[in-house]
């Protein structure tokens, strides 16, 4: 039986037409992946069918009967539930007030909270969702704050449940869980669509997938029909295959912490921490997000010294200099979280090319800055690293994350540096710009570049890497050649378990 | 209905909005003008009449619009790197009583334009100085720079009462509170004669120019766009914040300080407790008008103060009390905030 049709559905934002004609039906109890890259079009179709937006043209009908357009109340009324990418939950208010706020008539003067409470608790057996009612939702992990936003679909009476991007915010093994609470849920009569541009999973825990490529529905396949490679040329339009790393011999020594400990705040981020980085190599960085990674990424991007111990450049000092002179050393930097610290989205692509220089006499002269040569390197990094969408004078919040991450990683190559910080580089990205920027990192790698890459994806760093390096609680385990390591190995490795050896013990 | 960013403001849209803001103001004050008993057209044409309507007219409102347009720039300057100074109006009041300080009998025997400089820097000086000060305490220590300026604007005006009523008081005012005259040498030359309109109005517009200059196409103006717009970035991509922030400050208050420095020597001549009718917190509605944009900023203060001196005409014209022209002020600041949120947002349905 079919629960939700959409038809025809075109959807433009001036000049851009995010959507362009599509249909789709979901089969009750049925799991339907909606894959595609950054900037196909799947959350705009999305929140069409959520009432967020209205579309151009074409209709939403669920259960037989059509929505109308543009009022996610009457979506919400008609069964469908939306768990955004972002969360939308109060982090001051308890699991039981967000999941009933909203749900109450505003006349009501007391709040029933009991009942609330013994129907969330209900819906929490009946569909394997573990949660404490009481608890605050700003100490929840991410794996728990997902479970109260489907929850608080669930409690609306959903019977549709749409998920953008569930795992983007998970650990591998919250992911799993979750993938499996969903097959739960379609045994119960749940129909699930969703978003995602990872591969694996949509191979793992799809019954059936639609492929949006420019705004267009491309292809449709049942699941067990299909091959990942079969969905990435149709996700992409071409082939794709991540570059592979080339043995070569690795230089000397270029980058070496020695018992670094770093503090921000108050609070331990890196505790007596030693590595050696050599020229030509990438040393990968793996371990599960706050585990020190933020105090590494800080320490060798300059914003933060070491409060004991010593970062030695080619043998001289630089713990804590600042980013000036980390950047003047020749240490280019990736930064974790391309919006918060890699651009100022209000200002153009060429401001945000050449901020990090504009000091330097090739961008400015007696404190005036040279617009031309900062326009005309903004142009060549666009042409070279294959930024679309995008020209020297476009505000560069609108560039979509993958061309963002390929300007960054632009401004950092442009300057040939020594040692490259690269933390987390491809996080958000698709599969297209992965393996843009891993080619990236192995020509710089092949060009006598030493790099540290700090990642979360265990498949990305065994590819790059040359060696790997756990980080647990603040603390690195010591190094494993790549041909050594293998992802049990890892697993163990970033639970904590590994040898005492070498000069770090 | 909701509302959704545009991608791109068309420029047609930025350069019209003020002026939709500013009808939408007018309208409103219109319903005030009715309730008065008055003709609203009437009075805005009495309004026009009385800013615009005689050479002297417009004279007289250039002369206010002078300080308007540079605390509008100090403000603008500041709101632009997120550096919320409300301390326009001790800034302004400081830069007033250093000049007239400094001027009254330590330069003399200097030629004129040496001293006009000298002063003006004087004046740029201490409204720089006092800002500095709220700025430190922020980097430093985290303090709310809006509780700070604001504060302090009250502590300086009475410290310039202190002053005025003591050390600085004028011994041939006949008991008026009010300080000891700048040197006549130093006053600033009239640009029309027999107005009150002095050169000071060139300065202000050049001014504007150069804080126009330095915020567009200089490194300090890009770094500290880029800190006021995100500041986390700014410090990753090596942009020091605590030099930006501070220079942004001594930037403002100094535009500040300048504003009273030019309005002792081109208008007052000495300094009193109620000689500026707020031009420091104005500056602040001027430069929100102008959406921060420094040639804005100058077009912006010919409104305030075209309101301004043409309410006083028209309160005498038709009755209606002179104070709609801060109620028509208050109101333009409002619909130009919407104006701004329908400039960067479009209502989708």
């Amino acid at each position: 039986m079919t629960v939700l049709r959409l038809d025809n559905i075109t959807k433009r934002f001036g000049a851009l037409t995010a959507n362009d004609g599509v249909s789709l039906e979901l089969a009750e109890g049925e799991i339907l992946a909606l894959l595609g890259e950054n900037g196909a079009g799947k959350t705009t179709l999305m929140n069409i069918l959520f009432g967020h937006y209205a579309a151009d043209e074409g209709s939403v009908h669920v259960f037989g009967k059509e929505l109308p357009p543009g009022r996610p109340r009457a979506a919400i009324e008609a069964g469908v539930g939306m768990v955004h990418q972002h969360f939308t939950l109060a982090g001051n208010l308890s699991v039981l007030d967000n999941v009933m706020l909203g749900s109450e008539p505003l006349g009501r003067l007391r709040s029933r909270r009991d009942e609330g409470r013994a129907r969330l608790m209900a819906l929490s057996e009946k569909f394997g969702l573990p949660v404490d009612p009481e608890a605050k939702v700003s100490k929840l992990s991410v794996g728990e704050r997902q479970r109260v936003e489907i929850l608080k679909a669930l409690y609306r009476d959903a019977r549709i449940l749409i998920l953008d991007e569930p795992t983007a915010v998970l650990a591998r093994p919250e992911a799993q869980r979750l993938f499996e609470t969903l097959r739960g849920m379609t045994g119960q009569g749940l129909s699930i669509i969703f978003i995602s541009h990872k591969l694996n999973e949509v191979m793992a825990a799809s019954h059936r997938v639609a492929v949006l490529r420019g705004g267009r529905k491309v292809a449709e396949r049942k699941t067990s029909e299909t091959t990942p490679e079969e969905l990435a040329e149709l996700m992409v339009g071409r082939r794709v295959t991540r570059p592979k790393r080339e043995a070569h011999a690795v230089g000397g020594p270029i980058l070496k912490a020695e018992g670094v400990t770093v503090e921000i705040d108050g609070k331990r981020h890196l505790d007596d921490v030693s590595f050696t980085l050599n020229r030509g190599e990438i040393l990968g960085i793996v371990g599960v997000s706050g585990n020190g990674q933020a105090g590494l990424g800080a320490l060798l991007s300059g914003l933060a010294a070491p409060v004991s111990g010593r970062l030695l450049l080619e043998g001289r000092e630089i713990g804590g200099l600042g980013p000036r002179a980390f950047i003047a050393e020749g240490i280019g930097r990736i930064p974790e979280d391309r919006h918060a610290e890699g651009v100022v989205g209000e200002l153009t692509v060429w401001e945000n090319a050449v901020l990090e220089r504009l000091s330097s006499p090739d961008y400015s002269r007696r404190g005036f800055v040279r617009r031309g040569e900062g326009r005309a390197h903004a142009a060549k990094l666009i042409e070279r690293f294959d930024v679309r969408g995008a020209d020297p004078e476009t505000r560069i919040r609108l560039l979509s994350g993958g061309n963002m991450q390929k300007l960054i990683l632009g401004r950092v190559l442009a300057a040939a540096p020594k040692v490259i910080l690269a933390n987390q580089p491809t996080r958000g990205l698709d599969e297209g710009a992965i393996a843009a920027v891993h080619a990236e990192l192995l020509a710089a790698r092949a060009g006598g570049a030493a790099i540290i890459l700090i990642s979360e994806e265990l498949e990305e760093a065994l590819g790059l890497s040359d060696r790997l390096q756990a980080i647990v609680g603040g603390r690195l385990s010591a190094s494993v050649p790549a041909e050594e390591a293998d992802p049990r190995r890892l697993g163990l490795m970033m639970a904590g378990v590994w040898e005492e050896g070498g000069h770090a013990a | 209905m909701r509302l959704e960013r545009r991608a791109s403001v068309p420029l047609a849209l930025a350069a019209t909005a003020p002026f939709a803001a500013i009808l939408a103001a007018l309208a409103l004050a219109a319903g005030l003008i009715l309730a008065a008993g008055v003709n609203p057209l009437t009075a805005y044409v009495e309004m026009l009449k009385g800013a615009l309507g005689s050479r002297l007219a417009i004279t007289e409102m250039l002369t206010r619009a002078v300080p308007l347009m540079l605390t509008g720039l100090a403000a603008a300057v500041a709101f632009r790197a997120r550096l919320w100074n409300i301390g326009g109006e001790g800034q302004f009041y400081l830069g007033a009583l250093a000049v007239a300080w400094v001027g009254h009998e330590m330069l003399s025997g200097l030629p004129g334009p040496v001293g006009m400089a000298v002063l003006m820097v004087v004046g740029m000086a201490a409204g720089a100085l006092l800002l500095a000060g709220p700025a430190f305490l922020r980097l430093r220590f985290g303090v709310d720079e809006v509780v700070t300026t604001l504060l302090l604007n009250f502590v300086v005006i009475l410290f310039v009462g202190l002053m005025i009523e003591g050390p600085l008081r004028d011994p041939l005012a006949f008991g008026w509170p009010q300080s000891v005259p700048v040197d006549g040498d130093f006053r600033l030359p009239d640009l029309v004669p027999r107005t009150r309109l002095h050169v000071g109005l060139l300065i202000a517009l050049a001014v504007a120019g150069v804080v126009w200059l330095i915020l567009a196409r200089t490194v300090f103006g890009t770094e500290a766009r880029a800190a006021g717009f995100n500041a986390r970035a700014a410090a990753f991509a090596g942009v020091s914040l605590p030099k930006t922030i501070m220079g942004v400050a001594l930037l403002s208050g100094g535009l500040a300080g300048l504003a009273g420095a030019i309005e002792v020597m081109g208008v007052t001549g000495t300094v009193t407790t109620t000689m500026s009718p707020g031009f420091g917190y104005a500056g602040i509605v001027v430069a929100m008008l102008a959406a921060l944009h420094p040639a804005g900023v100058v077009a912006a203060a010919i409104f305030v103060a075209t309101v301004f001196v043409g309410a006083d005409a028209m309160s005498r014209a038709t009755g209606v009390p002179s104070f709609i022209a801060d109620v028509i002020v208050a109101l333009a600041l409002l619909t130009m905030l919407v104006a701004l949120l329908f400039t960067s947002y479009r209502i989708r349905r």
